[in-house]
């Protein structure tokens, strides 16, 4: 009798998560044909998609009795999340603020240096870009077991990584940028007799603002996957990457899920703040007007 | 052709920068071994070893065009030691993935410019999916699949898939997209029925902003699949080869099989230049 029960509780938690699935798209195809144009719709259409395919998997997770190894339902993750939060926060400081953010840093301000330098010299910039755009297609990650050899098991190899996968990106973009001037605005530099640092300052980095911000939301999220799969060839006993190779070993998925939610809250935030930074910064940019 | 000198310049002082690095990077060991046997620390012998070290910090490229001629033309492509049997198996991952990738992107690219809730619903999650860092999850996917009993291409493919859909499906929306107000209504005044307009007009006029995505989507699909065999415990592939070098401290193997993959990864985005050129000329967009 009890087992019946449970089998018509489980059915009915499939069944819920369902109904609620179609429901919620049939709002969604409601509103977005009845208000095509609120902000308010905007905002709540993919919200509550999200919503939509968590109560979908925590339905289906907890109703099909899916084993936990395999796929935990979200609300088993949250609490993991919740009680392991000294661990992560550990982990976090190693894999990114030291390695991710330290390696951006150095990477992109590397980048924009050079960019500086070979935006001088026609003959630098004509054989430095194809090579540029080639290296960026690499599979640059590769490099992350020679660098554990050469830097050591600490943050300083993958920071180390995430330089050389931040630079060609970064030294692409910017070389494009500072030729994004157009002739026009250039002779009436000239005419004003400006000098080369004061069109570059006034002129040609704020016209190169906008493939600089390209550069340096690519390498945001680049930086973040660098820095963790480094830490799959060896590191010492903390960090994010260390810490998901090792609980899929033990079968702790549920930790491996609070780990990957954080490292995306973190991934998504950081792209978020360099997007902020670049409304302000590029204003007056076609792509910022509202429609 | 204009840019052939400099290109062929910088890649000249690359060579030379990597060979005087090898110098400086392996000297001290060479110092050390002098020192060790009590020998005389000759500095033109020395320089000369460190040319030729068994396990260098930095090997020259010459050792490391050495190991990859003796991997890939000297061994047989059988053998579990040929660089041609590694790359074979990362490639197919690769293609699998990139396949299944373009198809998925495809159809969510036509679902997002035809449907409008699916615009505003899948689009930004899409956007979102890209900022959980998939490679990162790469050893779960893998060992999960493997519970479940999925193990071999597949694994790693989904990987390859999961990091390929994303530049197509952004690119493919933007090129769906691109055909302007004078060329809909034109078709509007043939009486074009809305298949009419997408096979004639829409596609064609997307296909240089799939293409470029393309390439992007197939160097990407290649980096999921060398990650995919990470965790794999270095059984086949560049990725396990990657992963075996670094266990045994050997350098050349790790180098060559970075270079292989480079190689891997060029070739695979030529070919999708190529044949985008093709299918443009086809299609009939001029440049």
């Amino acid at each position: 009798m009890r087992m019946l029960r449970g089998l018509a509780m489980n059915w009915f938690m499939i069944i819920g998560a369902i109904v609620f699935w179609l429901a919620a798209w049939a709002l969604n195809v409601w509103l977005a044909k009845r208000y095509p144009h609120s902000r308010a719709v905007r905002l709540f259409v993919p919200v509550l998609f999200g919503v939509t395919l968590l109560v979908l998997w925590e339905g289906i997770a907890r109703g099909a009795d899916i084993p936990t190894v395999l796929l935990p339902p979200p609300s088993m993750i949250w609490e993991k999340l919740i009680n392991s939060l000294p661990i992560l926060q550990a982990d976090f400081m190693q894999t990114f603020v030291q390695s991710a953010l330290a390696g951006y840093a150095m990477g992109c301000g590397a980048a924009f240096v050079v960019a500086l330098l070979i935006d001088r010299s026609p003959f630098l910039q004509r054989g430095l870009v194809p090579v540029g755009n080639f290296m960026a297609a690499l599979p640059i990650i590769g490099i992350a077991p020679i660098m554990v050899m050469w830097f050591g098991f600490d943050w300083h190899s993958k920071a180390a990584v995430v330089v050389v996968m931040c630079f060609f990106p970064m030294l692409v973009n910017t070389v494009e940028g500072l030729k994004a001037s157009d002739a026009m605005q250039r002779d009436l530099m000239r005419t004003y007799a400006g000098s080369y640092w004061q069109n570059l300052r006034k002129l040609r980095l704020p016209a190169a603002m906008p493939f600089i911000f390209n550069g340096l939301k690519i390498c945001s999220t680049l930086a973040l996957i660098g820095a963790i799969v480094a830490e799959f060839f060896g590191t010492p006993t903390v960090g994010m990457g260390f810490r998901i190779s090792t609980e899929v070993g033990r079968m702790n998925i549920d930790m491996v899920w609070a780990e990957i939610a954080m490292a995306a809250l973190a991934g998504s935030t950081f792209y978020g703040l360099v997007s902020l930074i670049e409304r302000f910064v590029t204003f007056w940019h076609p792509s910022m007007r509202r429609t | 052709m204009r840019s052939f000198f400099p290109v062929l310049t910088v890649i000249a002082a690359i060579f030379v920068i990597w060979y005087v690095a090898a110098a400086i990077m392996n000297m001290p060991w060479e110092r050390d071994q002098a020192e060790r046997a009590k020998a005389e620390f000759v500095y033109s012998t020395a320089l000369a070893n460190t040319m030729s070290q068994e396990r260098p910090v930095l090997p020259a490229p010459h050792q490391v065009a050495q190991e990859i001629w003796k991997t890939t033309v000297e061994k047989k492509i059988s053998s579990k030691r040929s660089l041609v049997y590694h790359g074979w198996i990362t490639l197919s991952a690769t293609l699998l993935g990139f396949l299944f990738g373009t198809v998925l992107g495809m159809l969510l690219a036509v679902g997002i410019v035809y449907n409008r809730a699916m615009d505003m619903s899948v689009m930004p999650w899409v956007i979102a999916s890209q900022t959980i860092p998939i490679l990162a999850i790469a050893p779960m996917i893998i060992v999960v699949l493997n519970a479940v009993g999925v193990s071999g291409l597949l694994p790693k493919a989904l990987i390859s898939t999961y990091l390929s859909f994303f530049p197509i499906v952004v690119g493919m929306v933007k090129g769906l997209r691109s055909p302007d107000a004078l060329q809909s209504d034109l078709m509007r005044t043939y009486n074009a029925s809305g298949a009419q307009s997408f096979w004639k007009l829409r596609l064609p006029a997307s296909m240089p902003y799939l293409f470029a995505s393309m390439k992007v989507a197939v160097a990407a699909s290649l980096v999921g699949a060398i990650v995919g065999e990470l965790p794999t415990g270095a059984v086949a592939g560049l990725g396990a080869r990657l992963l075996a070098g670094s266990y045994y401290g050997q350098t050349i193997q790790i180098w060559s099989a970075l270079i292989a993959a480079a190689a891997l990864a060029a070739a695979l985005v030529a070919i999708v230049g190529l044949a985008g050129k093709l299918v443009e000329r086809r299609m009939g967009v001029n440049r």
